[in-house]
């Protein structure tokens, strides 16, 4: 039923009115089998439908309406907005347009410029360790060993512990950051880091200084990378269970070593999922609680000033930052993908 | 992976004359397996051991008197062993009323959330319909769009609910649910609750994957669309429905973003535990109107207390149920 019959058709709207006879009763097309099945099946998904209509794309609308206007909460009558002008000069002619709250958000609030840059570059190492360290967990704990069944149920355990309140509610307490800031001077002074001697071995040797600067960052990062990657872990293991062993042994058979039938073999086969990962991470990284954007967001919004409409800018322009993040990676991803096909 | 070959050599030679005849293919491969498997246990043990050990230490900690604390010969094993600071950490969340909340709450928002997840993936899995890949692409935008984006909007949305203005024509102004459960209940029904698009992906994967061949044998023998999804799609997909049910289940119960934007009227636990903080220096103080300043060991050690008291029950349910978790995700394979 899901091969679809491309018919000759006379006019370029012909497909449009086609799907809507589907709908309407009382003509020919109504009746077929087809377009029963299309009527059962937007019946199916008209719970999504609803949802998204009214509960994504119109407080969206308003969202964005917000974002370029002052909000004032008015009791019993909900709230007003106005626009917030704000005059640009471009190619001589001087233009008045409503960004208002995007120029404070960028220009004049204290925090938000350095907070988001600094996020964006987390963001960008993390999310690629990320995809990394999931990948190999989960192609190892897709071996068979002793002890697996006991692996897969502490690998799982980050999807429950870094879940919600729980990683952000122990690094705000002050005496946390004191004994890690301790740790770390204590480690330094000793000489007993070893992440840190391997890198001054490795860094006199001249060769890529700020590339082995990144990987030794991730090195140190390691918990909350693994802590980041239960649902990722999960993701690539299924994929890899889906491919059948008759492959492997095929392979096995014309003489291929262990080494070349994962690159030829699992990696392909799983590189798809390597896309969905990516964008999963990117926005789990945006979503998590002890996000510093989103701390600030909520201070504007709810905290003394309760100014929603620079609230709203703010999250616009994290969104805007995190969709040209996931294009980009979602390019390269598909770029490179392509070629093992 | 590769069979043994003692069929060609005979069971009963040693290992070294097996190797001689094999020109030393099995001593190298042997020495091969040792060294993976030397390598992958440190590894696992490596990854293990540091997921595992903030649980120990939070543990060792809970068990701790104050003193403990700032005693630097004690790393692990408490000298005091003392169990009031699981009262106090009750008292602070307000436990049982908190957690019975948080658990009700999570159970009805997971269903209403699984039950709408499960009808649309099917919608998306099985029928052709005109915008179909429009609708889909929704879906995806759904995954990608953060809940903060419309936060501000949801917020006043539901300070004035009000559908095409019925209530305001019928009982003079627009409804306040900001305090109650609906805009909740509701949002989950309609697919717009918390990582809701991933769970039609997830059920849309494993629909895709039961084949359609199945489907059409019931058509033949007279099963309507309804019929067919009940009886024959269903008691299949339990699994994989279960651990969506899991997954939404445990984040909600640890969320904060929507209990503290949409949950406000009731007592959760996630609340409580970011608010914990704040409330110990009335705690603790003697006088009810002033407050005492808990130092910040202290703070900690009951912060800890009360991640270990809202894990537990999860860890409990997951060790029961780590084999659907697991079983059902390697059958959601990808198909695309």
């Amino acid at each position: 039923m899901s091969k679809k019959q491309r018919k000759h058709r006379e006019h370029w709207y012909s497909g449009i009115t086609e799907s809507v006879q589907m709908y309407v009763p009382g003509n020919k097309i109504y009746h077929t089998m087809p377009a029963r099945r299309a009527r059962i099946g937007t019946l199916f998904i008209l719970p999504f439908i609803i949802g998204f209509l009214f509960f994504m794309v119109r407080p969206l609308i308003l969202s964005l309406q917000m974002s370029l206007s002052e909000v004032k909460l008015v009791p019993g009558a909900g709230f007003t907005m106005t626009h917030v002008m704000r005059e640009y000069s471009i190619f001589g002619t001087r233009i008045s347009l409503p960004l208002g709250n995007y120029h404070y958000a960028l220009a004049t609030d204290p925090n938000y410029n350095q907070l988001l840059v600094q996020e964006i570059g987390r963001m960008a190492i993390n999310t690629i360790a990320t995809i990394v360290m999931s990948f190999v967990i989960a192609v190892i704990l897709n071996q068979k060993f002793k002890g697996r069944i006991f692996c897969r149920i502490i690998f799982f355990l980050p999807v429950i512990l870094s879940s919600g309140v729980l990683p952000g509610i122990e690094s705000s307490n002050e005496f946390y950051n004191m004994m890690s800031d301790i740790g770390n001077s204590v480690q330094n002074s000793s000489g007993i880091n070893i992440s840190e001697s391997l890198q001054n071995l490795i860094s006199v040797s001249g060769v890529a200084g700020d590339v082995f600067d990144v990987v030794f960052q991730m090195i140190d990062a390691i918990y909350d990378i693994v802590m980041a990657s239960g649902i990722q872990i999960i993701i690539f293991l299924s994929g890899l269970q889906s491919i059948s062993p008759s492959l492997y042994e095929a392979a096995d058979v014309e003489g291929c070593s262990a080494w070349e039938s994962f690159w030829k073999i699992t990696f392909p086969m799983v590189s798809p999922l390597l896309l969905v990962n990516t964008i999963y991470t990117i926005i789990d990284f945006f979503m998590k609680n002890d996000n510093r954007v989103m701390e600030r967001i909520n201070t504007v919004m709810y905290g003394v000033q309760l100014n929603f409409g620079v609230a709203s800018a703010m999250s616009w322009i994290y969104f805007g930052v995190a969709l040209a993040f996931i294009a980009i990676s979602t390019l390269i991803i598909t770029r490179t993908v392509k070629s093992y096909e | 992976m590769s069979k043994d070959n003692t069929v060609f050599i005979g069971e009963n030679k040693n290992f070294w004359v097996r190797n001689r005849r094999s020109e030393g293919y099995l001593l190298k491969r042997r020495v091969k397996q040792i060294t993976i498997s030397v390598v992958r246990a440190l590894l696992m043990f490596g990854l293990c051991f540091m997921i595992i050990q903030p649980m120990v230490t939070r543990f060792a900690m809970s068990l701790m008197k104050e003193q403990d604390l700032y005693d630097s010969t004690i790393i692990l094993l408490p000298r005091h062993v003392t169990l009031e600071n699981f009262k106090i950490v009750y008292d602070l969340t307000d436990m049982p009323t908190s957690m019975l909340n948080t658990l009700w709450i999570s159970i009805v928002v997971s269903i209403c959330q699984v039950v709408a997840a499960t009808l649309v993936s099917y919608g998306f899995a099985r029928f052709e319909f005109p915008l179909k890949k429009f609708w889909f692409a929704c879906v995806v935008m759904l995954i990608i769009i953060p809940p903060q984006t419309i936060q501000t909007a949801l917020y006043v949305t539901f300070s004035n609910f009000d559908v095409f203005g019925i209530f305001q024509a019928t009982t003079g102004s627009a409804l306040n649910l900001r305090s109650s459960l609906l805009p909740y209940i509701m949002m989950s029904l309609t697919c717009m609750g918390l990582k809701n698009g991933l769970f039609i992906y997830m059920l849309r994967q494993y629909f895709k994957s039961v084949p359609e061949s199945l489907e059409e044998a019931a058509y033949v023998d007279g099963c309507g669309t309804m019929h067919t999804f009940v009886k024959i799609m269903l008691p299949d997909a339990v699994p994989t429905i279960a651990s969506c049910f899991l997954f939404s289940f445990v984040w909600q119960w640890t969320d904060l973003f929507y209990t503290r934007n949409f949950l406000s009227g009731y007592n959760m636990l996630s609340v409580r535990m970011s608010t914990m903080a704040s409330r110990m220096g009335r705690y603790f103080s003697s006088d009810a109107t002033q407050a005492v300043v808990v130092p910040n060991g202290r703070q900690l050690q009951l912060i800890s207390i009360a991640v270990l008291m809202c894990c537990i029950p999860l860890i409990i349910l997951y060790c029961f149920t780590q084999r659907t978790f697991v079983e059902s995700l390697a059958m959601t394979g990808s198909k695309e």
